[in-house]
């Protein structure tokens, strides 16, 4: 079902392009030696050609480049062998230079693509257009004086990536799941943390909006610096309300630059296309062009890790786990490393059942991530062990887990500290069935008589007085020999 | 011949190492020059007497001991556009204020690691934006040469004007340049003195405050070519911190002084006959001809028919990367701040009081050819252009080893001769602007004087890398001209 935003004059549909800015994983920044950690106190992470000084000279950092291709792999993208630095030139007060050094007329990765998952199941292509190298500006801090702004520098000149999407994005649901599987790629390959809260990654959203069946895109408008997945999509959803409004009130929609104020749910004008910057654009003549060999290309593609596409269809096809199981296991690395763990030596499916059910419920419940589980993957592997060689059932694991959890014990331990073997002996569960059958006469009486809804009562009675351990299929079976008696 | 203020850097060096004399003694007499002279010359901005003191004693230590580089005791004077560690480093602007870097530029640096005395720091053009060392902040430099029959105070060209005219006062045995147009040649030939503008990528610009990134290049000023080749060897080399200086190994410059130019090529642009030229400027370039054939070299008529495009899109490049390497002068992190209430009232306060008038012109032409609706008509035609320049020479050194071409169309002109036309004053770039352009090797060696008793210079372009070629024709003319003139103002005239 396509996505339609219903106004005066019909439907609408509406047209989505992301930029993404996502920082690049790497020790040093872009062009100098200074460390590219998050955080540090202000101006601590800041070398003097962050800062400007006169004389000082960018030196391009060769992890960036090879993270930038990593991405370029990841995205499935052409990796552009020659690719050259400009300078975007602007004033402001945390761009110590006067210009960013980014790449504009030749980026290092041209066109890719990313397959999105969603809810209906179905799965969209959305282009992706080009991938370059930049640097960050540094942060200004308006907060702290009356009179005064501070500027931090920690973050001048740490690498970022723009991943610039096609306008191939219909719904806040798609732009949504762009994200999530872009981020995914990044930090399966290892080349962006994806932390939009710390603001690792954040986006430029450009939206308009046009009737189903038109052809041609009317103007967009640019929403600058959204940082997390859920504003991007309701910043979609307003603006495009907005401009619909516009349009159906007879106006045009200019095209300018907003921001999105996730408190009052709207946007606001930054600045309109007369007030853009006109930044200059020049090939940075302190860089070389940056050259790159295919076979260093394909040495880094060599050492790729395998992607969450891939992964995913490896894990159906290997574990017999279903395509939304599989994906569920994928949208993390660590979770599916976890999962591969407890898989090998136990029931896949099994397996892939308690994760997404008991394990997941866990490890909410307790609000830590899979990498600090309380249960190590070792520990899930063993009890599921327990519940295939019939030692416990499937109710008891539940509580052993939840013992495992608290006291982080083995589940061998638990079983044998709380005595929750299950009960196979059948001369136990038959005198069991016996005291119950008894004390029921009028139930056994109904049943007989055709009540065959009945037979789960004598079974939760059993299981009752049994305190859970008695092996459910002997419980079955005995049950209806000895009603049929 | 036998004062102290006679020494050539090599000579100097010759008797340091035979303590003949001491580095401290040496060091003294050219403070005391810069003391009794520089008052009328202006070449210094800033003097640091006591530190080359303390470094003339301790190179006295290290040459008792028999060890020493290759300009151990030598002192010098540095270009105030080469950053120095714990000194003051102005560029010649009010906007650097009393900005002192806490780094050494890597050119100043290997000249440190031989053993060098820094005398202090040379006037210059603002920014190195100038023909004509008119445009500093802290006054303009006079030439130490006086035409024979005026008082008129003569300019030292620029933009290194300041170390122009300190080499050829006797202030300082030699001096670093800087050359993005012709920024050492213009002001060698001015004064009377020889500058090597090396190969871009030579030496390398890390420390050095940028003019134009894609042209600007260090090279030496000095009496002669042998203390050029001195100087050149220990200020060259690759810098992982500039990502254009070039890895290739550094020769033994001063051996290259011997070699001679027998069978040597030597290209003469016939394009570079332009039309309004002196006569005496043509007459002394036929005079060179004259000697390197004399010498044993063969002259060759070559072409480089875009040389008259290099001017205009010299100053189409050049000035595009000024805009956007002094962005960063902003009163934000250093320097002069004009505070204002807003963000852009501080910028424009601080810009507006801190750059002169010639540097506020070349920002904004700068800013206008990058300009969008502008930027392919000017700046990309300009890289063109700039290629056309580059095969030019390249296709040119297929035939011949050297080209020869007058330094610049005329000798130092008067303070007050400055032509009111912008445009006037950018002319006498014309000769240096091409092999900038191209990025090729060139250097300046007096050649004579004109009518008037003002020196001239000869300019020799070569291949890329190619210096001691250049080295070896420059010094066939620096042996057939006998330049052994002396500017009026000069350390070793008793006043």
């Amino acid at each position: 079902m396509s996505y339609r935003i219903t106004g005066s004059t019909g439907e609408w549909e509406i047209v989505v392009g992301l930029e993404v800015h996502a920082q690049v994983v790497s020790e040093a920044k872009l062009f100098s030696g200074a460390s590219a950690e998050y955080g540090g106190e202000p101006n601590t992470h800041v070398s003097l050609v962050d800062a400007g000084f006169p004389g000082m000279l960018p030196v391009l950092n060769q992890e960036c480049v090879a993270q930038a291709v990593r991405t370029g792999l990841g995205l499935e993208a052409e990796i552009n062998l020659f690719s050259r630095f400009d300078r975007k030139n602007y004033f402001y007060a945390d761009l110590p230079t006067g210009y960013q050094i980014s790449q504009f007329a030749h980026p290092i990765i041209g066109k890719g693509k990313v397959l999105v998952d969603l809810a209906d199941g179905s799965t969209r292509e959305i282009g992706v257009t080009r991938l370059h190298l930049e640097q960050d500006a540094g942060k200004s801090i308006h907060d702290q004086d009356p009179t005064r702004s501070f500027i931090d520098l920690n973050r001048a000149g740490v690498a970022l990536m723009e991943i610039v999407s096609e306008p191939d994005i219909r719904s806040p649901e798609e732009a949504g799941a762009y994200l999530r599987k872009l981020r995914q790629i990044l930090r399966y390959i290892g080349t962006c943390d994806g932390n939009m809260e710390e603001g690792s990654m954040r986006a430029d959203v450009n939206v308009s909006v046009r009737k189903p069946g038109e052809t041609e895109y009317r103007t967009r408008c640019e929403i600058k610096n959204v940082n997390s997945i859920r504003f991007v999509m309701m910043a979609i959803e307003v603006e495009a309300q907005r401009q619909i409004e516009v349009w159906e009130a007879g106006g045009t929609v200019d095209q300018e630059t907003r921001l999105f104020d996730h408190v009052r749910g709207e946007t606001r004008s930054l600045r309109s296309k007369e007030d853009a910057h006109d930044y200059r654009y020049f090939p940075d003549p302190d860089l070389l062009p940056l050259v790159i060999e295919q076979s260093w290309v394909d040495e880094l593609k060599a050492a790729l890790p395998e992607l969450p596409e891939a992964k995913r269809l490896r894990l159906e096809q290997e574990y017999g786990v279903s395509r939304y199981e599989s994906s569920v296991l994928c949208v993390e690395q660590a979770i599916a490393d976890f999962y591969e763990t407890v898989a090998r030596g136990a029931d896949a499916r099994l397996a892939a059942n308690w994760m997404l059910g008991d394990f997941f419920a866990a490890l909410n419940r307790t609000g830590r991530s899979i990498e600090d589980s309380p249960v190590s993957a070792e520990g899930l592997r063993e009890l599921l062990g327990l519940i295939s060689d019939s030692t416990i059932n499937g109710k008891i694991a539940k509580e052993v887990l939840e013992d495992m959890v608290e006291t982080g014990d083995s589940a061998s331990a638990i079983v044998e500290r709380k005595g929750l073997r299950q009960v196979t002996d059948t001369g136990a569960i038959e005198s069991a069935i016996r005291e119950i059958l008894a004390a029921n006469n009028d139930k056994v009486e109904e049943y007989r008589g055709g009540k065959d809804k009945l037979f789960g009562f004598f079974v939760g009675q059993t299981m009752k007085a049994m305190k859970g351990k008695g092996n459910p299929a002997l419980v079955n079976e005995t049950l209806k020999k000895l009603l049929s008696e | 011949m036998s004062g102290i203020h006679d020494f050539t850097l090599a000579s100097a060096r010759d008797a340091l190492k035979a303590r003949k004399i001491s580095a401290v003694e040496l060091t003294n007499a050219h403070i005391d020059a810069i003391e009794r002279l520089d008052g009328q010359l202006n070449s210094f901005i800033t003097r640091t007497p006591d530190q080359a003191r303390e470094a003339a004693k301790a190179a006295d230590e290290t040459l008792a001991k028999g060890e020493g580089g290759s300009l151990c005791g030598i002192p010098l004077g540095i270009k105030d556009l080469f950053c120095t560690n714990g000194v003051r480093t102005t560029a010649a602007s009010k906007i650097l204020g009393n900005f002192v870097p806490p780094y050494e530029s890597t050119v100043t640096a290997n000249l440190l690691r031989d053993g060098a005395v820094f005398l202090g720091k040379l006037n210059l053009d603002e920014f190195a934006m100038g023909s004509a060392n008119l445009t500093s902040a802290f006054g303009p430099v006079e030439n130490p040469w006086k035409r024979k029959d005026s008082d008129a105070k003569l300019v030292p060209g620029g933009s290194s004007g300041g170390s122009a005219a300190a080499v050829a006062a006797g202030l300082v045995l030699g001096a670093t340049g800087t050359d993005t147009g012709g920024s050492i040649r213009q002001p060698a030939a001015f004064t009377g003195i020889a500058g090597i503008k090396p190969t871009y990528g030579r030496c390398s610009r890390f420390g050095t405050i940028a003019f134009a990134s894609s042209l600007d290049q260090a090279g030496p000023m000095a009496r002669n070519l042998q203390d050029c080749a001195i100087l050149l060897e220990s200020m060259a080399g690759f810098d992982p911190r500039d990502s254009t200086s070039v890895d290739t190994p550094i020769p033994h410059y001063e051996s290259a002084l011997k070699r001679g130019v027998k069978g040597l090529r030597v290209g003469i642009p016939k394009e570079y006959h332009v039309e309004g030229i002196p006569a005496e400027i043509e007459a002394l370039w036929q005079q060179g001809m004259a000697w390197l054939r004399d010498a044993g070299a063969e002259i060759v008529e070559v072409s480089l028919p875009h040389t008259k495009y290099g001017l205009p899109t010299y100053y189409i490049a050049a000035l595009a990367e000024a805009s956007s390497n002094l962005a960063r002068y902003d009163g934000v992190r250093f320097g002069e701040r004009v505070g204002a209430p807003t963000l852009d009232g501080l910028y424009e306060a601080s810009r507006a009081a801190g750059f002169g008038e010639e540097v506020k012109r070349r920002i904004l032409i700068g800013t206008h050819v990058l300009s969008s609706g502008y930027y392919d008509a000017y700046y990309l035609r300009a890289q063109k252009v700039r290629t056309l320049i580059q095969q030019d020479f390249l296709k040119a050194f297929e035939n011949v080893d050297v080209l020869l071409t007058p330094t610049a169309p005329s000798g130092a002109f008067a303070q007050d001769e400055k032509p009111t036309d912008p445009v006037q004053m950018y002319l006498n770039d014309i000769f240096t602007v091409p092999a900038s352009m191209a990025g090729v090797p060139a250097l300046s060696v007096p050649a004579g004087l004109d009518a008037r008793g003002v020196p001239l210079g000869l300019q020799l372009i070569g291949r890329f890398f190619d210096e001691e070629t250049l080295i070896a024709a420059g010094h066939a003319i620096e042996q057939a001209a006998a330049f052994h003139h002396r500017p009026t103002i000069h350390a070793g005239v008793s006043a």
